[in-house]
């Protein structure tokens, strides 16, 4: 009898396990929909707490890291720190939370992070199914392909029979798969799980190309032994564009995000930088004289006071100043504007009209 | 007593040669000379092999000194404060300096008041302290702290030494000691300057882990295992269940369900933040596992010994506690320690619910631009210090294991 009794109890326990492992998968989407905030509830809850909650990425390199010091930085980094001092007129105020790849969306789904920062692509079913909401793209980036530069291969369709290297667990093995099946070119996969192990096979010669996110492409150039000899092909292979999120169904702080986001686009526009913008506080511009809340109070319209873009700008930077901090020339991954210069330059980044 | 041996083994051998032609050469050689010979070049195959060995083991020898020496180290050492505390804040440090001078005179007083195992475990700490204040690029306040520490060391076993009350002392503040340290690192819950857990991190998150994991499960861990034998069906069956069902699960899962399905069912108002969660999975899941490792133990325990405490007119509590469990806790003593052991390296799995332990905290240095690529030097690092503490771990309790069984021998 009693061994029946186990049998039994054993079952149970298996179906509690594949309930909760089930769970994991779906509770994003599931919960996502139950648990959406309303509107207003997060950005008194920032205030009130006097803290912003930020999800961040602590392992990439550029974006969000932590230095010698034991302090984040990072371009995604001081995109949150941005958000800080618009709602709470202090860069300084932010718990930064790093965040697996895993658990990022629980994190924005539960609350436990009223915003997340962390290299995340904005994609259809994590907009709806998810239940996130996404600001505007503060990086464009791209999935590209690095081979050797004496290969001889210099697009997608000279790869044909050679092995390419990926990491596991991200988009990039799909994108490949669809890309390569879509030209008909036929090839092999090593799957990596750490991209230091990736890089040293590439190098050792065991795989002849690997492939990431172009930004990841360009930081792995300080690793190898010999940059220059190694190209980045030109073509993309996906789409990937990086941008900050909050969880679905409270419209009023998914503007005050947006917003943020597009103060320091507009201020690049405007060549307002952090040492000159008080210079243009007296400025007769009507546009910049609404950007800098000097005239109308369009902070107060979003709940902010009138000179959120003031804050996030004197304390963080424009965004070509962020940029140019973590990414640019002065920094060792040189990485060139190419999309995510402002419109006028040929790039992609463009503000909706401050008024 | 092994150099005894060798000569001896020597002497006979020059009494068998005594009537070669080479005597008057075999003289001038030492005995342990005559021993090299005699086990590593005794025949041409013997030759061979111990060539080829040292060979292999030259080689390997020369990669790793090689290694050693041409690397910089650089990124180990100005990374040091990462490593070790995360970014536990500067201004709080003495609390850390305070857990570790408590550490150290416990460590040197129990090694005088107990002698046995307590001998390796200050000698190891007390290398470790020397180490790390010796190396150049420490600052002259670590220096000054880790000097420090180790005259506390000394300092305690002169005491315990000396003194042979101090035992009953020496075991309250034991007692004391991760309650008194984990509260002071927390801020006593209000009473200091809080300390949140997101400022934990490096070797003192994987300590306080692996600690809260290896304390809290132990009672469970008995209760579990008591459980599982209980005549109750409901208990039996409950504490089945739950040893099973988490036995036939992966820690990385128990790590996810506490670290996202607690606050999705919860509502995520919990307040109870990532560290705690990541200790409560880690708890639960170990229990599980030394549940199994204690009722090994109460299974070795002979039905006679039962018998015996009846007739001695014990009840069941005190059959339990004071006959059967001190036995079979025993027996199992390496089984337990290896559970510890693992735990303590298992710890480092918290890197995928975004918390930075040792090996994350290596692994978050190694991001950084300034460092790109110098993993190898972080790892090995991390490697060797872990080397060091779980191999102690496995000593002390090798000795535990020696000195507890002697009665039985």
């Amino acid at each position: 009898m009693s061994k029946y009794v186990k049998y039994a109890l054993s079952a149970a326990a298996l179906l509690t396990l594949t309930a909760c492992a089930g769970g994991t998968e779906e509770a994003e989407g599931v919960e996502g929909d139950s648990s959406t905030a309303s509107s207003g509830q997060t950005l008194s809850a920032v205030t009130d707490r006097g803290e912003l909650n930020a999800g961040v990425n602590d392992q990439l390199p550029g974006f969000g890291y932590v230095d010698s010091d034991g302090n984040y930085t990072g371009f995604d980094i001081d995109i949150a720190r941005a958000v800080a001092a618009a709602v709470l007129g202090d860069a300084d105020a932010v718990n930064f939370r790093p965040l697996s790849a895993q658990e990022r969306f629980t994190a924005v789904q539960t609350g436990e992070v009223d915003v997340l920062v962390r290299n995340t692509t904005w994609t259809a079913s994590r907009d709806t199914e998810v239940g996130l909401n996404f600001a505007p793209v503060t990086f464009y980036d791209g999935q590209g392909m690095m081979v050797n530069a004496d290969a001889g291969v210099s697009s997608l369709e000279d790869l044909e029979g050679m092995i390419i290297g990926v990491e596991t667990g991200t988009t990039t093995e799909l994108n490949l798969a669809d890309q390569m099946d879509a030209i008909g070119v036929s090839y092999e996969t090593q799957t990596f799980d750490d991209r230091d192990a990736l890089i040293a096979a590439y190098q050792a010669g065991s795989v002849d190309a690997w492939t990431t996110d172009r930004s990841g492409l360009v930081s792995s150039f300080a690793v190898l032994d010999d940059p220059d000899g190694h190209v980045i092909l030109e073509e993309t292979l996906s789409k990937e564009p990086l941008a900050p999120a909050v969880l679905h169904g409270d419209d009023q702080w998914m503007d005050v995000v947006s917003w943020t986001v597009f103060a320091l686009i507009q201020a690049e526009e405007f060549g307002i930088t952090q040492d000159n913008i008080d210079d243009f506080m007296d400025s007769d511009d009507p546009d910049v004289r609404r950007l800098l809340g000097i005239e109308e109070d369009l902070g107060g319209y979003l709940g902010l006071d009138s000179d959120f873009a003031y804050q996030a700008i004197s304390q963080v930077g424009n965004y070509g100043e962020i940029y140019d901090r973590h990414l640019g020339p002065d920094t060792q991954f040189d990485l060139p504007r190419g999309m995510n210069a402002l419109y006028e330059d040929g790039g992609l980044h463009y503000s909706m009209p401050f008024r | 007593m092994i150099d005894e041996r060798l000569h001896i083994k020597g002497e006979m051998d020059s009494r068998l040669e005594v009537t070669d032609a080479p005597r008057l050469k075999q003289d001038g050689q030492t005995p342990f000379f005559k021993a090299l010979k005699k086990n590593l070049f005794d025949g041409p195959k013997n030759t061979l092999l111990t060539l080829l060995t040292a060979l292999f083991s030259g080689l390997v020898l020369y990669q790793v000194v090689q290694f050693a020496v041409t690397n910089s180290w650089d990124v180990v050492y100005i990374h040091l404060r990462l490593l070790m505390i995360g970014q536990y804040p500067l201004e709080e440090l003495w609390r850390l300096w305070f857990a570790l001078y408590y550490a150290s005179l416990m460590i040197g007083g129990t090694w005088g008041l107990f002698k046995g195992a307590g001998k390796a475990v200050a000698l190891t700490f007390g290398s470790v302290f020397l180490a790390f204040a010796i190396i150049p690029w420490t600052t002259l306040n670590t220096t000054l702290n880790l000097v420090a520490c180790l005259l506390l060391m000394a300092g305690g076993y002169l005491l315990g030494s000396r003194f042979s009350v101090l035992k009953i002392p020496a075991l309250v503040l034991w007692a004391l000691y991760f309650p008194l340290t984990l509260g002071l690192i927390m801020g006593f819950g209000g009473l200091l300057d809080p300390v949140l857990s997101r400022y934990w991190g490096g070797w003192l998150l994987t300590v306080i882990l692996a600690s809260v994991a290896i304390i809290g499960c132990f009672p469970l861990g008995i209760l579990l295992a008591l459980g599982r034998r209980s005549e109750l069906p409901v208990v039996r069956y409950f504490c089945i269940a739950y040893i099973e069902l988490v036995r036939g699960t992966p820690l990385i899962m128990v790590l996810f369900i506490g670290q996202l399905l607690i606050p999705l069912f919860l509502g995520g108002q919990t307040g109870m933040d990532n560290v705690t969660r990541a200790m409560i999975a880690y708890v639960f899941f170990a229990a599980a596992y030394l549940a199994e490792d204690v009722r090994g133990g109460l299974q070795s325990i002979p039905g006679g010994q039962y018998e015996a405490a009846q007739a001695l007119g014990l009840n069941k509590i005190k059959t339990t506690f004071f006959i059967i469990l001190p036995q079979a806790l025993k027996a199992v003593i390496p089984a337990m320690v290896g559970l510890f052991i693992t735990i303590l390296k298992d710890t480092s799995l918290v890197a995928i619910i975004g918390l930075s332990d040792f090996l994350g905290t290596a692994r978050r240095i190694s991001n950084n631009p300034e460092y790109l690529g110098r993993y190898l030097e972080l790892y090995v690092f991390v490697a060797v210090f872990y080397f060091i503490f779980c191999y102690l771990m496995a000593y002390v309790s090798r000795y535990l294991e020696r000195s507890l069984s002697k009665g039985s021998r």
